[in-house]
């Protein structure tokens, strides 16, 4: 099993840390990981981007230019790596930033309105497990419980309290995605 | 785990005594997980944000002077700043570690990955016929175990040793099991390990001196003479590198660092397509594998240097072939990162047809 993943958009959006705590739900599975961030002089609101490689072997390079499943949260990610996801992949998209939606029809196209639901949620700052719950629906790469560890593990303690609201933001993701029209 | 937080927890884990630095992108981590963890603390250590890179490589040179395990790191324009201060401790062998977690230039350059920095660790550096032993580590694992690593080698020459690294290796996260805890050493344990060592005169024994400058001319050659043999040395026991997919290889990839992992997935992608390549990955720089990339001559068709530079190993390897072997080079820079893609392409334009 090697599954290559880029996770795309603007920076606050928790694009990078949502790449972490995947890598790190892997890595309590006992797989193979790399978490290559694009770094550069970005801030928030800028974009920003994350390639997760999960494997059972050894991971060679961490830079891609093709990925087996794109996750993308904006129009200039979309115009970016819409092209970069291999015939037959996966590509999942939040409808909120997204004013052209993907057209390619050689892949799975799925939407999530995780923007939407984190703000009924009243938890903007949840949006990014949204999408990770949405992408372990359709791509099941670690189990939700390994996530929820890995959550334990990566964040600091002083907001452990905010575990149950992020797992029930997982258990939203997987209910809210759906096939793209 | 981070490449640069690796290298910060290794140095705590290994006994280092002292951590002297000055932040720079992208190798930051390293003195903010040395500021997170405290291991003044714990073990002991020093950890000191220097003024500047001047100071902290001085800081390094009387800390080494003393026996200590001490250590800088920074990326690419800092580590420029600190080459005065390594070639001293080359001329008066001082050992100490410094970590270069390459950006792209030349001058201040890009805070993106780069490897342009591969003639000025392999070739010295400073000013004087001097080299440093140079280690590049190709993933997170390699940063945490290349540390120890190379205060061993900077003690048992009494040289001083690189970790060159760059933005991709410092800044991707993977698994790592971190080295076991290895005590720092008691001032008798370093009196006796060190009786070079400027730690205190006890005992009425003569004066340690421990300087680069020397005004008598023949008393310098013989200091150099002293000092080649000693490279020689490591020449000859000090080679390190990986081959990967070689014993039948027609086409062979040389790549270090972040560029030999992206080398990697070429040499799987060639082997699916039904071409023969395989990766020779020196894990040392200086000294390189020179031998070893000659025998790969005499067995393959073609050789492609693969750097994220305009060309720099490609000259040790083009000596190691004098000739023999089509010999070419694909790189880019300023901090672009090249892709596996474009690699496969370059191999079959330049060297496949």
């Amino acid at each position: 099993m090697k599954e290559e993943i880029i996770i795309a958009g603007f920076g606050g959006q928790g694009v990078l840390s949502m790449g972490k705590i995947l890598a790190y739900a892997a890595l309590v599975e006992g797989k193979e990981v790399t978490w290559m961030p694009s770094y550069g002089p970005e801030q928030r609101g800028g974009t920003a981007n994350v390639t997760v490689i999960v494997s059972d072997e050894r991971i060679s390079s961490p830079i891609l230019s093709t990925y087996d499943t794109a996750v993308i949260l904006n129009q200039p990610s979309l115009e970016k790596f819409e092209a970069c996801v291999k015939p037959g992949g996966t590509l999942i998209y939040d409808g909120y930033g997204i004013a052209t939606p993907p057209s390619r029809r050689d892949i799975s196209i799925y939407h999530i309105d995780a923007m939407d639901a984190a703000a009924e949620m009243k938890a903007g700052k949840v949006f990014n497990m949204i999408v990770l719950g949405g992408l372990l629906k359709v791509r099941p790469l670690v189990d939700v419980e390994d996530v929820v560890h890995a959550l334990r593990k990566t964040l600091p303690e002083r907001h452990h309290d905010l575990i149950p609201l992020n797992e029930a933001a997982l258990r939203k993701g997987m209910d809210i995605i759906s096939p793209a029209e | 785990m981070k490449g640069n937080e690796a290298i910060a927890h290794a140095a705590i884990r290994c006994g280092c005594d002292g951590y002297f630095g000055y932040p720079i992108t992208p190798q930051s981590e390293v003195l903010e997980t040395l500021a997170i963890e405290k291991p003044w603390e714990t073990t002991g250590m020093v950890v000191l944000q220097a003024e500047s890179e001047l100071a902290s490589i001085n800081m390094v040179y009387g800390a080494g002077a003393a026996g200590k395990r001490a250590m800088t790191s920074s990326s690419s324009p800092g580590v420029a700043l600190m080459q005065e201060g390594i070639a001293y401790m080359a001329g008066a062998e001082i050992p100490g570690l410094i970590v270069n977690v390459q950006r792209g230039g030349p001058g201040l350059g890009t805070i993106q990955p780069s490897q342009s920095d591969y003639f000025q660790a392999t070739r010295g550096g400073g000013n004087g016929d001097y080299n440093v032993i140079v280690l590049a580590p190709a993933s997170v694992q390699e940063m945490a175990d290349f540390v120890d690593l190379a205060f061993e080698l900077a003690f048992k020459y009494r040289n001083p040793a690189m970790i060159l690294s760059d933005g991709v290796i410092g800044q991707m996260m993977e698994k790592l099991v971190l080295p076991p805890f290895k005590p720092r050493r008691s001032e008798e344990q370093i009196q006796a390990e060190c009786p070079w060592a400027t730690c205190g005169r006890k005992n009425g024994r003569q004066p340690n001196i421990l300087t680069s400058l020397e005004l008598d001319c023949a008393k310098m050659e013989q200091k150099n003479l002293h000092l080649q043999a000693k490279y020689q040395t490591i020449r000859e026991t000090e080679v390190r590198f990986e081959n990967i997919n070689c014993e039948d290889a027609e086409y062979l990839i040389v790549a270090f660092g972040s560029a030999a992992r992206i080398a990697l997935k070429v040499v799987e992608m060639c082997r699916a397509e039904g071409i023969k390549a395989g990766l020779l990955r020196p894990s040392a720089l200086w000294p390189f594998p020179s031998r070893e990339i000659e025998r790969m001559g005499r067995q393959v068709k073609g050789i492609l240097s693969f750097e994220i530079n305009a060309g720099q190993m490609l000259e040790d390897i083009l000596l190691a072939t004098n000739g023999r072997t089509p010999v070419a080079h694909y790189g880019r820079m300023g901090g672009v990162v090249p892709t596996p893609e474009e690699v496969i392409q370059a191999l079959k334009d330049k060297l496949i047809k």
